[in-house]
């Protein structure tokens, strides 16, 4: 928190840095954020729920997005979410029980030339078909 | 130092890297070109090299635009013109630098293009080439060219003059230049950029802000992070000049998180203006003092918008608020605030490093310049491109980016993101700027660009972007949090085959109701990818609503997918392949899809033989088929 002034222009930066570091938003570090900035928790949680990067729960050990940027859209990304979502037996936004896999979808990485993407971690999928998806997927639930 | 001092330095250097006995290999490593492999490529490099005990100079660089071409590499070689080679891949790499950089065989057939003097027999140049030969870099002008982490090529190919050049001026005449510029906000709305210079330089009060949006949240753009990316030190300078004009003290840079590299590249260049006292306090014995802030985005698509923004920088809920007052005389912590998107700093810069009436040659009566565009899709060279203002939307899609791919029709052009609209085959010949867009229902916008083609369903688009701005609503307008629901509720009846004929007019509607309702202009153009779809394509919206058809064959719960039973040879690709079990069958027997099970994923057409060709998806159709698997060559029609 040194880095950090006590200040609200501060609160975005800072909740950023907690989820960089712990994952997530953990109830016992928005109190503490509380207690920095002086600001309450309520706030706290009101700008914090705001923002899509912000996540309250523990995130899977994978996270995989789907791209559905339009370019995405237009070639097919809405096949592979839906592929992903059958594999996984979860839907978008949801962590498989074992936590091994976290489902996402972003609009718009940003290689539109490669759509339909998905992000698995820091692994770029491009041209991915919906056929192909059991057998990426294999490749991670191996890993531990 | 003096500038001048700090100029001849860097001039030397890049003068020395262009007359080296050295090869030179340049590789694009901007998000792009590392998305499809670049960092491999660029590993592979180094190892060949070192391996082969060659003294070669390797430098990153950004993205030429060519984002279909990905990764490329560029080679030259002393008193040789530079080579462009495209799709490279690490395997490739090995023979490549045997065959050109040991022996002098250029490879023309893995080859784009050469670069600059001279020519190679075989290699067009690259600059000629369809794709690149309308474009007019201005903004992009240093991407891909130079290093961007090295700001002495940005200072020897003219960087920071224009901000020397500026503080000769009056901060006055600074924005009178800009003004004959007649350069309009990039990041869509086209606002006078001069207007809004002299508007926050004259409102009341010392302390004054200046904020450079980089939150380029259109699905489908990345035209700002390509300029991050490849040349951050030409927006660095046109902030340093619209903070002399304004007279602003503080800077902001407000990016998205989701464009790490950008913000690397940013730190960096930050790092170097002010180790060359470009930025700080009395900047270059001026006077001037200014220091720039990088403030991360937390995702929220709202916030590109300039109030939602301001307080989103105040660390509040990113929620628009009603102006005026306008930030120009009431804006972040309530000072006069100028907000300008990424392309306009980047273009500032080369406004004043040349002149405001060199920028005004390009483009039309009342849209100067060129403009960025992301261009992808259904097109052959998906790419980002820098064309003049006033360019067609035909030369776009087809002589830059080649047409549409596989031989299919081209559809509509989709501009201006999740605010702008669809436009027709009707609509090809229209100059690009911002009255002619807008008088089409469409926007400029920050510059997506997305071609569709036959299998691309409208009704289907219309509902995604607004499921997208629908979702990105930050609820505070009851139109825009309500209206936008409903709209998405009827879209998606029709989409799913329970449309009724009045559907339409409800929507038009809503749409125009949405637009007057809301207080910002995310829910003032949300409705106009539904409205231009109706405008133009009301026969895909009754072929759902009337005869529960999608045209384009893309609304899952208006399609079926049939194996025809005189092509079927039984092969049991799909039986295997079909991840619901919904397809029966046997060896040498007639495959059947179970219409009940089909989840409509498509996979069985996918993975169909090409040679048999079996499996079709139809619309508003049934095809006669046995009702269970029966041996080939015994099916008759009924």
């Amino acid at each position: 928190m040194t880095q950090f002034t006590r200040s609200r222009g501060d609160l975005i930066p800072i909740l950023q840095k907690v989820q960089e570091v712990e994952g997530f938003l953990s109830p016992e570090a928005v109190a503490e954020i509380s207690r920095f900035l002086d600001i309450s928790e309520n706030d706290i949680y009101s700008v914090a729920s705001f923002y899509a990067q912000f996540r309250f729960t523990r995130p899977g050990e994978h996270t995989i997005k789907v791209c559905l940027g339009t370019a995405c859209h237009v070639r097919g990304g809405e096949r592979i979410l839906d592929s992903m979502e059958r594999e996984l037996k979860i839907k978008t936004g949801q962590v498989t029980d074992d936590f091994k896999f976290g489902l996402e979808r972003v609009a718009c990485v940003g290689c539109c030339a490669l759509a339909p993407v998905v992000v698995l971690d820091e692994d770029v999928y491009g041209k991915l078909e919906p056929v192909k998806v059991k057998d990426v997927l294999a490749l991670y639930k191996k890993r531990s | 130092m003096t500038f001048e001092q700090i100029q001849r330095n860097a001039i030397a250097e890049w003068e020395a890297l262009g007359k080296s006995k050295k090869p030179r290999i340049y590789v694009g490593t901007a998000t792009c070109g590392r998305l499809s492999g670049a960092l491999k490529v660029l590993d592979q490099i180094k190892a060949e090299l070192e391996q082969r005990n060659i003294d070669a100079e390797v430098i990153e660089v950004g993205c030429i635009g060519c984002c279909y071409a990905e990764p490329l590499v560029d080679i030259v070689k002393p008193g040789h013109p530079r080579i462009c080679y495209s799709n490279v891949t690490p395997e490739i790499i090995p023979r490549l630098i045997e065959d050109y950089i040991i022996n002098d065989n250029p490879r023309s057939d893995l080859a784009l293009g050469t670069i600059g003097d001279g020519s190679i027999d075989g290699i067009p140049k690259l600059f000629e080439l369809p794709m690149l030969k309308p474009q007019v870099r201005i903004a992009l002008r240093n991407c891909g060219y130079i290093d961007p982490e090295n700001s002495n090529h940005y200072i020897a190919n003219g960087g920071y003059s224009g901000l020397v050049r500026a503080l000769k001026m009056t901060p006055e005449e600074v924005i009178e230049e800009i003004g004959r510029s007649g350069l309009r906000g990039r990041g869509g709305a086209g606002f006078p950029t001069a207007t809004k210079w002299q508007a926050c330089r004259d409102a009341p009060g010392s302390e004054k802000y200046l904020i450079c949006n980089a939150d380029e949240g259109d699905p489908g753009a990345f035209m700002n992070r390509s300029l991050l990316e490849g040349d951050p030190h030409s927006v660095l300078e046109g902030m340093l000049i619209g903070a002399y004009a304004i007279g602003a003290t503080q800077g902001y840079i407000y990016v998205r998180a989701e464009y790490p590299l950008a913000v690397a590249r940013l730190r960096t260049a930050l790092k170097q203006a002010e180790d060359y006292g470009f930025l700080g306090d009395n900047i270059l014995g001026s006077g001037l003092s200014f220091c720039i802030e990088i403030e991360e985005g937390a995702g929220a698509f709202v916030c590109g918008e300039e109030t939602a923004m301001i307080r989103s920088l105040e660390g509040r809920r990113g929620w628009p608020y009603p102006r005026p007052p306008f930030p120009t005389t009431s804006g972040l912590w309530g000072k006069p605030t100028t907000i300008n998107n990424v392309e306009t700093w980047g273009d500032v810069s080369a406004i004043l490093q040349k002149t405001g009436e060199w920028f005004a040659g390009y483009g039309t009566e009342n849209s100067k310049g060129a403009k960025t565009f992301a261009l992808a899709g259904k097109v052959i060279r998906t790419g980002l491109i820098e064309v003049p203002m006033g360019i067609t939307l035909r030369q776009i899609v087809y002589d830059i980016g080649g047409g549409i791919p596989d031989g299919k029709d081209f559809k509509a052009v989709q501009t201006g993101g999740p605010s702008g609209g669809c436009l027709p085959t009707s609509i090809l010949d229209l100059p690009v700027d911002y009255e002619r867009l807008t008088a089409a229902g469409s926007m400029m916008g920050s510059g997506g660009m997305i071609v569709t083609d036959s299998d691309t369903c409208m009704v289907d688009l219309a509902k995604y972007f607004l499921s997208f701005t629908q979702a990105e609503s930050c609820g505070e307008c009851v139109m825009c949090r309500e209206g936008a629901m409903q709209m998405l509720e009827i879209l998606t009846d029709i989409t799913e085959g329970r449309g009724k004929p009045e559907d339409i007019d409800l929507l038009l509607e809503l749409g125009e109701a949405i637009k007057l309702g809301s207080l910002c202009a995310l829910g003032g153009s949300a409705p106009n990818p539904v409205l231009t779809t109706i405008k133009y394509f009301r026969e895909e919206y009754e072929a759902h609503i009337k005869e529960k058809r999608c045209p384009a064959r893309a609304c899952k719960n208006l399609i079926s997918f049939y194996i025809i039973p005189e092509k079927c040879e039984g092969c049991l690709i799909c039986l295997r392949k079909c991840p619901v079990n919904a397809i029966m069958g046997g060896k040498r027997m007639i495959h059947v899809i179970d219409q009940g099970k089909c989840d409509k994923c498509g996979i069985c057409l996918d993975v169909c033989p090409t040679k048999f060709d079996a499996v079709i998806k139809v619309s508003g159709e049934q095809l006669e088929t046995p009702e269970e698997p029966i041996p080939i060559g015994s099916w008759k029609k009924a």
